[in-house]
């Protein structure tokens, strides 16, 4: 075999701008036959727009692509799969209402255009199954399926349709330790098949682990390809993010136990779906103290944290904030601060400017408004004043939040909701797609919160952060809480346990 | 009431839900694919006319089927072209349709015909007219034009397409999520085009089989009279399923009928208020079905394939 035959893939001064941004600048990479690329770089860097663009959902604006030696252009992803390429996507592309299997043959023609017989679809895909050691009910509508199955799906899929090099961006973001196991395993034997994997990551670790050579990008750039074997931590942290990053624990001065901010006592709560979402959780927060909420996403973190801020209802159990009942807290919102997870949904309103966004939860009090009338001196000067203290890039208060980045966005709401002074503080994935300098300014805002004496509950996928902000830590799986550890002694072993649905020993 | 009465109100049943679902089962399948086509009530009136028109010209109810389904067919190409195309809002688009051929059919009818009311070659029986004489089902079910039978088999074929075929999964998956669809190689646009044409086939089609089934002529004015709305709305009732969409409107067929009946039959109650009857037991079905349906994910959005 020449040096050539053995690459699988390879892409030639791809680039890609959207208004306004340079996505994909001269980018160029390959990826050999039977290996695990790494594609490793900060949110934002440009590494989905990449993959996107081989798997023919995006145009570049100019580049070329070859596929086993053949220079190719790549118009849908009809002719992508015909390639033999396969992508499981950072957000899932699955139809929810359809069955799993039913989901793996869509877009497959069947034998008989008037027939669509599933049974050796199934045959088929049940094998696949076992034979990568990912099963998946193939009977089961999609929403009825964990995260986990999900990704597991979306490879079989892939898989189904014979794919020889299969994309994976960021896989591992929805999956537990354990199933980042089974992942890892499945990927090897996938390369054992001479078939080629890019695994898509920001986490230095899984991608020192997992792959053979590690591809760097940022802003937009390639900044160095190196062997994984000869890649270390510090050196691939630096390439990422362009300075030296210190990723350790943060040390902080101990709090003295006072009268609990939050207690919760038994509280059960439903999901939008109407299932059982929160069993029995008692749960108390004292002033000075960080809480981490680990678990994998969809275990009732978003519940926990809507029946605190008042905006789902118990089905049973009573919660106190600071002696009063939670139901009286819409009564005045700057009671409670409050980072929701999707902080474009729930967070921000995207149309309306930052000073506007600034005031939303206090517009009808003084000095905001007076007998109703919006008094815009005061929201500007307001806006001014929390612009400068939380360090938000923006031109002015007078601009769309939608204009900004998604971590000056993110400093919009929560200089809205700690500027009162809130006495606790939920944060929910507060850091979900920030790169690294604006989580670490998120980092140090919930620090300095618990300083001044509030309540923080973290939640977070991100056991990383978890394990290096919070004082102590409970995990949750499936609505329960499954057992509580000491920040400064957790390991990811015990956490990921019970992410797993296993009880620990309390050792807090 | 008298047993005749009875019977006599079934058949009319029929004969006046056969139009409806025709129109539905096209419109079932436009919505599955996430586009409501608003457009159906003034494709079913431009229906309505070519059928009289091309029976009139060729005394031929079968070329003028086929004639008014490639009109239907170019309608629901232009609505297409509008809302999936150009991604214009779909109720303003069908409702400047429904408009535009109040408008166009006015005004062709006043041109084409000196006769207004000349009746034209109608749908034939399709049973032998000796199966009238059986009791109870004979008038029922068989003094009914073929276009009634069309009607009555034609949802358990939708049905089929739409759970049992490769097209119709593609139909249910691209109005559910079109970008897992377009992700997973189906030709999305593509499929929204044939999903939309077909409701304009269909919707045509059940216009003509309004004035080729029984009265013969047409009538200026809207001679639909909203019932393209009332399968809009039955598609929601019967959850955008095609055998509970028609039973609906086999319901609102039955309102048709019973009000005709008390016109007819000198009741006490104002006749505008009879007419009123099949409308709000719509209304009071839709309100009494809230929250109980579940709709297309992306039923009425625009889908933009560079959105990814
Ligand atoms: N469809 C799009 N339209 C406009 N900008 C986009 C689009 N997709 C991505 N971008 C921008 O391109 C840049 C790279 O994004 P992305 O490829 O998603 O990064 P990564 O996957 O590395 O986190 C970001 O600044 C992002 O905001
Ligand atoms: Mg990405």
């Amino acid at each position: 075999m020449t040096q050539n035959d053995k690459i699988a893939m390879r892409m030639e001064g791809i680039t890609k701008r959207f208004p306004g941004v340079l996505a994909n600048d001269r980018i160029s990479l390959e990826c050999r036959k039977g290996e695990v690329l790494g594609l490793l770089g900060e949110n934002g860097a440009g590494k989905t727009t990449l993959m996107n663009i081989l798997y023919g959902l995006h145009q570049p604006d100019s580049g070329k692509i070859f596929i086993n030696g053949k220079q190719v252009t790549i118009e849908s992803p009809a002719k992508a799969i015909e390639l033999g390429i396969g992508m499981v996507h950072q957000h899932f592309k699955l139809v929810d209402t359809l069955t799993a299997l039913e989901n793996v043959i869509l877009g497959i023609p069947s034998e008989h255009p008037l027939v669509l017989d599933l049974a050796p679809a199934r045959k088929r895909f049940l094998a696949l199954c076992e034979e990568y050691d990912l099963y998946v009910d193939p009977s089961v509508e999609v929403w009825r399926l964990s995260v986990g199955k999900q990704q597991w799906l979306e490879i079989l899929k892939a898989l189904y349709r014979d794919a020889r090099l299969l994309v994976l961006d960021e896989p591992s973001a929805v999956l537990t330790p354990a199933e980042g196991e089974q992942l890892f395993k499945a990927i090897r034997k996938l390369t054992a098949e001479e078939r080629s994997v890019i695994f898509i990551s920001h986490k230095f670790g899984e991608v020192l682990e997992i792959t053979d050579r590690i591809t760097v990008i940022r802003d937009g750039h390639v900044v160095g390809t190196v062997p994984t074997k000869e890649a270390t931590y510090p050196e691939l942290a630096r390439m990422m993010v362009g300075r030296p990053v210190a990723m350790d624990r943060k040390s902080r001065p101990l709090a003295a136990k006072k009268d609990p901010i939050l207690v919760m006592e038994n509280v059960e709560a439903m999901s939008d779906r109407g299932l059982p979402a929160l069993k029995n959780i008692n749960l108390t927060l004292h002033p000075g103290e960080i809480v981490g909420v680990a678990g994998v996403d969809g275990n009732g973190q978003l519940e926990l944290a809507e029946c605190i801020v008042g905006m789902r209802k118990r089905t049973s159990g009573t919660i106190r904030i600071q002696g009063l009942n939670v139901d009286h807290v819409m009564d005045d919102p700057s009671f409670v601060g409050y980072i929701p997870a999707d902080r474009q949904k729930v967070g921000l309103f995207l149309a309306l400017t930052v000073a506007e966004n600034l005031i939303v939860k206090d517009y009808y009090k003084a000095p905001f408004a007076r007998k109703s009338v919006l008094r815009y001196s005061a929201i500007r000067q307001h806006a001014k004043d929390l612009i400068k203290d939380y360090n938000i890039k923006t031109p002015s208060g007078e601009v769309e939040v939608a204009n900004l980045s998604g971590g000056n966005q993110q400093k919009v709401v929560i200089a809205r909701e700690l500027s009162d002074q809130p006495a606790p503080v939920v944060a929910s994935q507060a850091t979900r797609g920030l790169d690294l300098g604006a989580v670490e300014s998120v980092h140090n805002f919930l620090l300095a919160e618990r300083e001044r004496g509030a309540a923080v509950l973290f939640i977070s996928t991100e056991l990383q952060e978890v394990m290096s902000l919070s004082d102590r830590i409970i995990v949750m799986f499936r609505g329960e809480v499954m057992g509580e550890v000491d920040g400064n002694t957790a390991d990811v072993d015990t956490i990921g346990q019970m992410m797993l649905g296993e009880t620990a020993e309390v050792s807090a | 009431m008298s047993p005749d009465m009875i019977i006599d109100w079934l058949q009319a049943t029929l004969r006046w839900g056969a139009p409806l679902i025709l129109v539905a089962m096209g419109e079932v399948f436009a919505e599955r694919s996430g586009i409501i086509n608003v457009g159906i009530e003034g494709i079913m009136l431009t229906g309505a006319l070519a059928g009289i028109a091309v029976s009139f010209f060729t005394g031929n109810v079968f070329l003028a089927s086929i004639g008014t389904m490639l009109l239907g067919a170019l309608l629901g190409l232009g609505v297409a072209y509008l809302t999936v195309s150009r991604r214009t809002n779909q109720v303003v688009t069908g409702l400047m349709v429904n408009l535009a051929a109040l408008g166009g059919t006015n005004l062709l009818f006043a041109l084409l015909s000196e006769s207004r009311h000349e009746r034209v070659a109608t749908f034939p029986l399709l049973f032998p007219a000796s199966f009238s004489e059986i009791p109870v089902i004979g008038p029922i079910l068989f003094r009914q034009p073929v276009s009634t039978w069309f009607a009555l088999i034609l949802p358990f074929f939708a049905a089929y397409f739409l759970y049992r075929t490769d097209w119709g999964l593609n139909v249910r998956a691209v109005g559910d999520n079109p970008k897992a669809a377009a992700t997973a190689g189906l030709p999305v646009i593509k499929l929204k085009y044939e999903a939309v044409i077909l409701s304009g086939i269909f919707a045509a089609l059940g216009g003509a089989a309004l004035t080729l089934s029984e009265v013969g002529y047409f009538a200026s004015g809207g001679m639909t009279a909203g019932r393209g709305f009332v399968v809009l709305a039955a598609v929601v009732v019967g959850g955008w399923d095609p055998v509970r969409v028609a039973l609906a409107c086999l319901v609102f067929g039955a309102a048709d009928a019973a009000q005709l009946r008390m016109q007819a039959m000198g009741s006490t109650i104002p006749y505008q208020f009879l007419q009123m009857l099949p409308y709000v037991i719509t209304l009071i079905a839709l309100a009494g079905l809230v929250g109980r349906t579940r709709a297309p994910k992306t039923w009425g959005a625009p889908y933009d394939p560079a959105d990814i």
